[in-house]
């Protein structure tokens, strides 16, 4: 389980850096440059009713991803009504005023499309893959759900059910899971990431209509939407289908500015331990509360993405070349770092031993990395090498339509714009070894952190 | 802070819940590889496609067929997608392109993002794992950017890292897959680094050992899981002595015993031109990839020297259990799966989409979720490999329902054998599966190479795409029924990871 869980931050680290990566900004270095099109250009613009608009051209394959971002997520809940957001999320599918319950599914798979929809601490978006040719109706779909959705009890009371099963499927039958969870509601004393996304079972349990109405009233509106539109199409087109679907939802009452609970000073080392029957090689992990792209100043949070691609971005990092590798001491070790966060956000480290190594051993080694990048820095060619792969993952993130939509939602929906998006390598580009050094000292610091620890029982209290 | 995505569904997801199935999957892990981020190229596992069907639920089988490459002069087909019905068809060419030295790989030519996207695989993963070395494939996978020519692992990874390119090698049952992605304009350096790594792994002891330790350390840490547990007990139940029953990881003792010797052998024995399968995608034209073919792969032996594997029937009504006091409950149910090239097969791929495929109508999903909210996750795939076929239906559900749920699977299973879809289902399912290809298998220059391999995998033919819908719509109502009847009347191997059900009896 422990190693099935650091597989989950290796794969999630992919994905946060996915999210950050993008822009079409390399020269255009095909080998055949007279086959090569224009860049991608992307568009965006305003509805008469506020809402956002991006487009993101990409005419390889006849398919379209249409996305609705809204700017709410779990860290918007009203206190004591957890997991609303993404309960919200799932009531969507269920009937309108104009379409039976189901009908959009069966709108998209009659088509050949796939659908879903996804909520995370500051945003929650749904999206169809689908032909262009369908996009306007996918639009008018959309459009309907964002404010005709009849909710019933007993639609409430089956789909409440579901999250329950969610939550136990994701959560609670997945001790990793179970800890990661109180070592946010640890490592957040205030701000409200502290909550899971899926939300404290009692809460979650109590979710009523009321609650779904007053949660859908506030925020499923045009002016607080972004919708993206990526693949074969063109943004003349889209403007004039998003302001005959769209564009005929009326603009809500204007939203309070999104400031939340903030954390106080924090002064204290904090661990968190679990121990399970299920769990035979221990692991650790230790955060720190840092600034998100959103709250840092400028440069600082593309330093501490460098500063977590050099120490534990990969197998060419220094924690897994330093403990994997050289010391020979763990099974795995690295350190990521979620930029595209709405308020201040976790930058962790991670390790697991392997063979007669022990935990101890392998959290003093990361500890040791940690320290020596803090007061020595990295070396030009660390910073160097860490900045191209940084490039060449957002040439990568070109090659697929949906991770190029990702890209431009998640940071819309987190108080970013498209320049951000766009100059994003450049200014990665401008960071210099002692601006990562800065950061490093700056932020982890081991007496204001806090920790798991996931044993085996048999060394509990190891 | 990780878990903090949470989706309406888990099976058709985007990428990052593909990232949480990934995850979920993998019995034991790998280690964390240089180009952690070539995780999303996860070879495409939909239930939707006809294609993506070897699953994880169930081993997997030998492909290694050997298939003499034919000097065939560069065969241009132009491949109409058929996207959509409503759609203006858009032509993509892939192109059959042969070296001098008789290698031949399928391309789509294409310079809008400057990247190549490579995959490739040789017939014969890991059931070729000698007796008493399971998981010997596996390791072998963790060390072809461990060091290879005279460049050791230090070396070779810095000069990859140099090169801008990503390189992923991962064992199924049936194969050994290979997957490069590369900047184009660094594209020499990258095929230079690949042909290395194909054709001269050095499997030096340090890495060796370490890669070991780091598998080791995965097994270890699953031993006391539930889920891993049972899916052992799975894998012994429904295949009993086939080598689909051994774990690909191996176990604590099997992974000790392996040598640098076992490693050469087996490399040996699998990287030969007749095993290969080759799919190119991206900024590279036809005569430039001929040279790079011939550079990588051109000087492999021409066969592969692989053990005979057998066919198995998975075996059915039995019960596996593992009791463990878990929140939500684990059901697993297996019934006869049907042949790739059996003339069962379309008729059984719309039986399945009706009754728990891939997307939010399916009557299992229906009936289990949207009606009675006993479940968040309720699917079934047809499992199509080498050896063995199968119909499997997953679900979790709360404890204290495991028998009610369980029951209503069965039950909309029953009724489905008995009394067939109806016409608008079949329609539907159809028009869905039809439209759901491109979406599904040819999102990205990774998927189309991965999916250009296993249609050469399953000798296809390269006009498949062409022929695919004329496949679907042909089949009848009736031929669904009896696809129906025939593989959902068998008495199904159940497994359940959870506290003993309540009332439901052994059997």
């Amino acid at each position: 389980m422990t190693s099935r869980a650091e597989w989950l931050r290796t794969t999630l680290l992919a994905t946060s850096l996915a999210f950050t990566l993008t822009g079409p900004v390399l020269a255009d270095s095909s080998a055949s440059p007279d086959k090569t099109p224009a860049e991608f250009k992307v568009t965006d613009f305003l509805l008469d009713n506020g809402m956002e608009v991006v487009v993101i051209p990409d005419h390889r394959a006849p398919i379209v991803t249409h996305m609705v971002w809204y700017k709410i997520g779990s860290a918007d809940e009203p206190p004591g009504k957890s997991g609303i957001a993404h309960f919200f999320e799932h009531l969507m599918f269920k009937a309108t005023t104009n379409h039976a319950s189901g009908e959009f599914d069966r709108a998209v798979s009659d088509i050949g499309g796939s659908n879903n929809a996804f909520t995370s601490y500051d945003y929650t978006a749904f999206h169809e893959t689908v032909a262009p040719s369908a996009l306007e109706q996918m639009m008018g779909f959309e459009a309907d759900r964002m404010r005709n959705l009849i909710l019933t009890d007993d639609v409430i009371k089956t789909e409440r059910d579901v999250i329950l099963e969610e939550r136990r499927s994701r959560i609670d039958n997945n001790p990793q899971a179970v800890l990661d969870e109180e070592v946010d509601a640890t490592l957040w004393q205030n701000q409200p990431y502290r909550i899971p996304v899926i939300g404290w079972m009692q809460e979650m349990e109590q979710l009523n209509r009321t609650d779904a109405v007053a949660f859908y009233d506030k925020y499923y509106r045009p002016n607080n939407a972004v919708l993206i539109v990526a693949g074969d199409v063109e943004p003349e087109t889209v403007k004039a289908l998003a302001e005959k679907t769209y564009g005929k939802v009326a603009r809500g009452p204007d939203l309070p500015p999104r400031i939340r609970p903030v954390e106080p000073e924090q002064n204290t080392k904090r661990t968190v331990t679990l121990t399970d029957a299920r769990v035979s090689v221990p692991s650790f992990s230790t955060q720190w509360v840092v600034p998100s792209y959103h709250t840092a100043k400028p440069g600082e949070a593309e330093a501490l993405d460098l500063l977590a691609e050099i120490l534990g971005g990969g197998n060419r990092s220094r924690l897994y070349q330093a403990l994997v590798v050289k010391q020979g001491i763990a099974s795995n070790a690295g350190a990521y770092f979620q930029g595209t966060m709405l308020d201040d956000t976790n930058f962790t480290v991670y390790g697991a031993p392997r063979g007669d190594a022990k935990l101890a051993d392998v959290e003093a080694a990361v500890d040791a990395e940690v320290a020596r990048i803090a007061s020595g820095g990295v070396t030009p060619d660390e910073l160097e090498k860490a900045k191209d792969r940084y490039i060449r993952s957002m040439v990568f993130a070109r090659d697929k339509q949906d991770s190029m939509a990702e890209i431009y939602g998640s940071t819309l929906a987190t108080g970013g714009n498209v320049q951000d998006v766009q100059q994003w390598p450049d200014r990665i580009r401008k960071v210099t070894a002692d601006e990562v050094k800065a950061v490093a000292a700056r932020y982890l610091v081991l007496a204001r952190s806090t920790s798991g620890y996931l044993l085996p029982q048999q060394q509990a209290g190891n | 802070m990780m878990n903090s995505t949470h989706m309406r569904e888990a099976v058709t997801a985007p990428s990052l819940l593909l990232l949480w199935e990934k995850v979920d999957r993998r019995a034991a892990p790998r280690r964390m590889r240089g180009a952690c981020r070539i995780a999303v190229l996860a070879k495409l596992e939909h239930p939707s496609s006809d294609l993506a069907s070897r699953g994880h639920l169930l081993p997997q089988g030998e492909k290694g067929r050997p298939r003499v490459a034919t000097a065939l002069a560069t065969l241009f087909l132009s491949i109409l997608f058929l996207i959509l019905p409503a759609l203006a068809a858009r032509a993509m060419d892939i192109q059959q392109v042969t070296s001098p030295k008789g290698i031949t790989a399928w391309l789509v030519e294409d310079y809008s993002v400057p990247i190549v996207a490579v995959r490739f695989v040789f017939g014969g993963g890991s059931t070729q794992d000698p007796v008493g070395k399971e998981g010997l494939a596996n390791l072998m996978t963790g060390l072809f950017d461990e060091g290879a020519g005279s460049l050791d692992s230090e070396a070779f990874q810095v000069r990859l890292d140099d090169a801008g390119a990503e390189m992923s090698f991962e064992e199924t049952r049936d194969g050994v897959y290979g997957s490069m992605r590369m900047l184009a304009e660094q594209r020499d350096e990258a095929f230079d680094l690949l042909r290395l790594a194909v054709n001269e792994p050095r499997f030096d002891q340090a890495p060796i050992d370490r890669i070991r330790a780091q598998i080791l350390s995965g097994i270890i840490a699953n031993e006391n899981d539930p889920d891993t547990v049972a899916q052992n007990k799975w894998a012994r139940a429904v295949y009993g002595d086939h080598p689909y029953s051994r774990s690909d990881q191996g176990t604590r003792q099997s992974i000790a015993a392996i040598t640098k010797d076992d490693l050469k052998a087996l490399h040996k024995a699998v990287f030969a031109r007749g095993g290969l399968h080759v799919a190119v995608v991206g900024a590279i034209d036809a005569e430039t990839l001929k040279k790079k073919l011939d550079m990588v792969f051109g000087d492999l032996p021409k066969d592969q020297a692989l053990a005979p594997v057998s066919d198995v029937e998975p075996k059915l009504a039995q019960r596996v259990e593992v009791n463990y006091d878990l929140p939500q409950t684990s059901l697993q149910l297996a019934w006869p799966g049907v042949k790739r090239k059996s003339a069962d097969f379309f008729p059984a791929v719309l039986m399945n989409e009706i009754l728990g495929g891939g997307t939010f109508t399916s009557r299992l999903f229906e009936e289990v979720r949207e009606k009675r909210g006993l479940a968040y996750s309720v699917n079934s795939s047809l499992v199509n490999q080498d050896h063995a076929n199968a119909l499997i239906v997953t679900t979790g559900t709360r404890s204290d329902r495991a028998s009610e749920t369980l029951g209503i699977v069965r039950d909309v299973a029953r009724q489905l054998a008995e009394e067939g879809p109806t016409e608008a289902e079949l329609a539907a399912t159809k028009k869905y599966l039809i439209g759901a290809y491109a979406i599904t298998n040819l999102d990205s220059s990774s998927s189309i190479a991965a999916t250009l391999v296993e249609l050469q995998l399953d000798d296809l033919g390269i006009d498949y795409m062409q022929r695919r819908a004329g496949y679907i719509n042909a089949v009848t109502l009736d031929q669904v029924k009896a696809a129906a009847k025939k593989l959902l009347t068998a008495d199904p191997t159940i497994m359940v990871v959870g506290p003993p059900l309540a009332g439901a009896g052994k059997g």
